[in-house]
């Protein structure tokens, strides 16, 4: 491994991990994401998904109020009294996450106590789980991370041989890829988290994981300490990144090579199909990530090596070295790998650099194309269907529209 | 601890934020953990701006905890201020931060930096996101002015409103109030700035909109201000007034009516000649829009109404007096209104709902069940619920209400906006006859507004059906037990057109309640019909 791993402190333009609520709530419509904290993290949410018109809510804000902060109530009591108001307002609820934010941890109020001491009352009508989103501690997808980590304690326990996809994946992907492991003769393939929150996988000796998305440090601990293998590979972006993934579960199952391959091939020859008028767009063209999902070693890995794209600065708000060896060995040497921010110095580097695409977050998006330099925003990555060999195609598209849209709206400029 | 599923307001440093971001050469330094930086996108997304907002956050994180993160501002201030170079410099603090108690501003102050620092105390978990930003405008004017009060002496040389009349120059006023973020702030500014010109008076500063700490200068130079969103520049006027004898605007003029009275009021404030009340009439369409026949359909249509205090106000004097709405819920979520909403609700026999408890807004809009909503983002979330017809008239708002087409609110253009938009969700005229008329179409179902362009048939109308009739036997459930509907009653119900259906269902189980029946079947509705409108 060659890349050239630096940090930097200082002001950071991300999301804190309770955004990711604005997922996971649709990837499981069974759950409630109530936060625990001010009126800030209510209008976090809101401002991100309130776009959309809610008939039933599926998250909401305990707001802490200043009689909860001079103790005047005791703050366990009044949460209790939330739940109990929002269970009776939506009974179809089956699991209350209680997100933990910067005001609860900053005054420690114990949401883990909260969960247990619901669970007991509610008697398994609902299931209570805690996890942190709070921006002190986790950014961004790091959210999903907690919210997986804290359901793998509630998995059932059985050592029955099967394969376990971490991360979430939209649907339509997940079917797909179970299809392909399938084909490649492993039978039992499941999914965490699940469509519904209820029906959780079982986790034990037998489980082999393999990890759809490369934030989910915490998560995959837990699975070992459950007994689960975690598979090393590259995550499934881009067709190489994607086959890589999967051949490692098939060697997990000792399916023979030539399987994989009489399976395989034929898709990584349409994908590279699918990937060809990408790649003449962004071939040679040069791109700076900005840090702000852990997704951003793995994409420019793909842009690099699959679209031809030169790397300039791949930021990263954390660097899990274990869980992205395998991704640091397929980037070109020298590539220059930013863990952490300095928003500041990080812009004025992209604007020295003048690249052709900047990969970044909402805040930083219309500024800088109103400087003339285009922009991917990052959080899309996350909404998108982007994982399998056949969706490299769709991966590579993300990048190339920014780049197409200029041409068309600016055909004489360079 | 209020379960919130929705928050009319954010933060009030959002609100310190709108003023920052919305003025020239002024910068704040917020105290906030990782995460809120999430507030650029306000800006950014919505508001959909080509530069950052001027703020710079400290970004704590856990680790940051245990260090010194009194330290880490002073950082973050000095760099701040050498790296944007601001005219003057807010310092605040947000929710988190308040809880730490690092005391920035007065870091801040303590920097020995050759800048105006104003120090922001916004009690986070009291207070919210307009309270935030008439409490930056109104700290900040005052901050400079009186950092500038050496120079003048305050007051004492002001010559008062009708001075322009001996200085040979016309009236000058200054704007108040209009913000990013705010409700269709940038277009309402160009009209009312068209509106005054075409007055013979001039406009000074916009204020926070586009203003220097130069033009903050020369606010007391007006003849008068105009506080056109009261919310935000309430306090700022008031000072203004008590400070520099600069008297302001009461109305706000948001439709045929209040247009006018403003510039009555502001006519009279100058000593100008009253203008004429027929100016309305020829410059604007509402009035004959709703004169028109096409507009007799709308006589009467029950309308709940809920927002700021301004645009609320407004809204129900636009709906009954220029629409010919029937106004049957009231309310707002800014407290700092809640007089003026409560004695126009008595006006109307209704009981003002002063709430920010999105649940009870929505069960009042339930009990009231309206033909036409007039809300915000929020009530759009409950109107769905309820399968009536919404339309937006106050923040909170998204995306959508930051359009790129000319759509003011106030003054003339402003009224022809609104009456487009309010009338745009209720079902066409002929539509409607025709939905009460043939029960049995297979595309024009129950519930159906072909004219909103959505697939229609069985499912849409059924859909929303379903959800009203569930919310419906909530809310009925307690009667229940002594109260039934025959299945020639539920027939007769069903006949009765989509919109007013719930409004029936609610009078006719009062009528039987009240007249001691059990069973409610078609006669008891029809006699229900007539007691009521008896």
């Amino acid at each position: 491994m060659s890349a050239n791993l630096l940090k930097e402190s200082g002001p950071r333009e991300v999301f804190c991990g309770l955004t990711s609520i604005v997922w996971l709530h649709r990837r499981m419509p069974d759950a409630f994401f109530l936060v625990v904290g001010s009126r800030t993290c209510a209008h976090l949410i809101q401002s991100a998904a309130g776009v959309m018109i809610f008939a039933e809510p599926r998250f909401g804000t305990a707001i802490l109020s200043e009689r909860d902060l001079a103790g005047l109530a005791d703050a366990q009591e009044e949460l209790d009294r939330v739940a109990r108001e929002l269970l009776q307002r939506r009974p179809e609820i089956r699991t209350l996450f209680l997100v933990g934010s910067c005001p609860s941890e900053v005054i420690k109020l114990d949401l883990a106590r909260a969960a247990e001491r619901l669970n007991e009352e509610l008697g398994g009508r609902v299931q209570v789980v805690n996890y942190s989103g709070s921006g002190i501690e986790t950014t961004f997808t790091q959210g999903e991370d907690g919210a997986l980590a804290a359901l793998v304690p509630m998995l059932p326990t059985s050592d029955e041989k099967q394969l376990l996809l971490v991360g979430t994946l939209a649907n339509a992907v997940e079917d797909r890829l179970i299809t392909l492991f399938q084909r490649m003769g492993i039978a039992t393939v499941r999914s965490l988290p699940p469509r519904q929150s209820t029906e959780l996988p079982p986790v034990g000796e037998g489980t082999r994981v393999l990890l759809c998305q490369p934030f989910l440090g915490d998560t995959a601990r837990r699975l070992r300490d459950r007994g689960a293998t975690i598979l090393a590979a590259p995550y499934p972006l881009g067709a190489e990144g994607s086959r890589l993934w999967m051949e490692a579960a098939a060697q997990a199952w000792g399916v023979d090579p030539t399987t994989v391959s009489d399976i395989l091939d034929p898709l990584m020859q349409r994908a590279k199909q699918a990937l060809e008028p990408h790649r003449r767009r962004l071939a040679g063209q040069r791109i700076f990530l900005l840090p702000e999902s852990q997704l951003e070693i793995p994409l420019a890995r793909f842009l690099h090596r699959e679209c031809g794209m030169e790397l300039v600065e791949v930021g990263t708000p954390y660097l899990n070295r274990e869980l992205m060896q395998a991704e640091l060995d397929l980037l070109p040497d020298g590539t220059r790998v930013m863990e952490g921010q300095h928003v500041e110095q990080q812009l004025d580097r992209v604007r020295d650099s003048r690249p052709d695409l900047v990969v970044c977050g909402m805040g930083l998006a219309n500024p800088l194309e109103a400087e003339g330099i285009a922009t991917k925003w990052s959080i899309e990555l996350v909404f998108s269907p982007i994982h399998g060999i056949d969706q490299a195609g769709e991966l590579a598209e993300l990048f190339s529209r920014p780049l197409q849209r200029h041409q068309l709206l600016h055909p004489t400029a360079p | 601890m209020d379960l919130t599923l929705w928050t009319y307001e954010g933060p009030p440093h959002v609100g310190a934020m709108r003023i920052a971001a919305s003025m020239e050469g002024v910068h704040y330094v917020l105290h906030a953990p990782q995460g809120d930086t999430y507030a650029d996108l306000l800006f950014t997304m919505i508001e959909r701006r080509g530069r950052r907002p001027p703020v710079t956050y400290t970004t704590f994180q856990a680790r940051d905890l245990g260090g010194d993160t009194a330290e880490l501002v002073k950082r973050h201030v000095r760099e701040a201020v050498e790296r944007f170079r601001p005219d003057a410099l807010l310092v605040g603090e947000s929710c988190t931060a308040e809880l730490i108690q690092d005391q920035p501003g007065a870091l801040a102050a303590g920097m020995g930096l050759d800048l105006p620092i104003v120090s922001l105390e916004l009690p986070a978990y009291s207070k919210k996101e307009n309270w935030g930003a008439a409490e930056t405008l109104y700290q900040l004017v005052r901050g400079l002015l009186l950092h500038n009060a050496a120079a003048q002496s305050p007051g004492a040389a002001n010559p008062g409103p009708q001075a322009w009349k001996e200085q040979q120059r016309r009236p000058r006023v200054n704007l108040m109030g209009p913000s990013l973020l705010g409700f269709r702030c940038r277009d309402d500014v160009h009209e009312i700035r068209g509106l005054l010109e075409d007055h013979g008076i001039d406009v000074q500063v916009v204020l926070p909109m586009g203003a220097s700490v130069a033009d903050v200068m020369r606010l007391p130079d007006a003849d008068a201000n105009i506080c056109l969103y009261p919310e935000i520049a309430e306090p700022c006027c008031s000072w203004l007034e008590r400070n520099y004898g600069i008297p302001f605007t009461r109305t706000v003029p948001i439709g045929i009516g209040a247009t006018t009275q403003f510039l009555q009021e502001l006519h009279a404030l100058l000593g100008m000649e009253p203008p004429d009340p027929e100016e309305g009439r020829q410059r604007s369409r509402l009035p004959w829009y709703s004169d028109s026949v096409d507009s007799t359909y709308l006589t009467g249509k029950r309308v709940f109404i809920f927002g700021d205090g301004s645009h609320v106000l407004a809204a129900a004097r636009i709906a009954r007096q220029e629409l010919g709405f029937q106004v049957v819920g009231l309310g707002t979520y800014s407290r700092e209104m809640a007089r003026p909403v409560r004695t126009l609700a008595k006006e109307l026999g209704l009981e003002a709902l002063i709430s920010d408890d999105y649940l009870a807004v929505e069960a009042a809009m339930a009990e009231a069940a309206p033909e036409l909503v007039l809300g915000t983002q929020m009530e759009r979330h409950s109107a769905k619920r309820l399968g009536i017809p919404c339309a937006v008239i106050s923040t909170p708002m998204h995306v959508q209400d930051v359009p790129a087409r000319y759509s003011p609110q106030m003054g003339w253009e402003g009224a022809n906006v609104i009456f487009d938009t309010w009338v745009h969700p209720l079902m066409m005229g002929l539509e409607e006859h025709l939905i009460g008329m043939f029960r049995h179409d297979f595309e024009f179902v129950d519930g159906h507004q072909s004219h909103l362009g959505h697939l229609g048939g069985l499912q849409a109308g059924q859909m929303t059906a379903e959800i009203s009739a569930d919310s419906e036997e909530q809310s009925t459930a307690a009667h229940s037990l002594t109260l039934q509907w025959t299945a020639d009653g539920e027939a007769e119900l069903k006949k009765i057109p989509f919109f007013v259906r719930g409004k029936v269902r609610r009078n006719t189980e009062a009528y039987a309640r009240e007249s001691g029946r059990k069973e409610i079947n078609s006669e008891t509705l029809y006699d229900a019909k007539a007691h009521f409108s008896a």
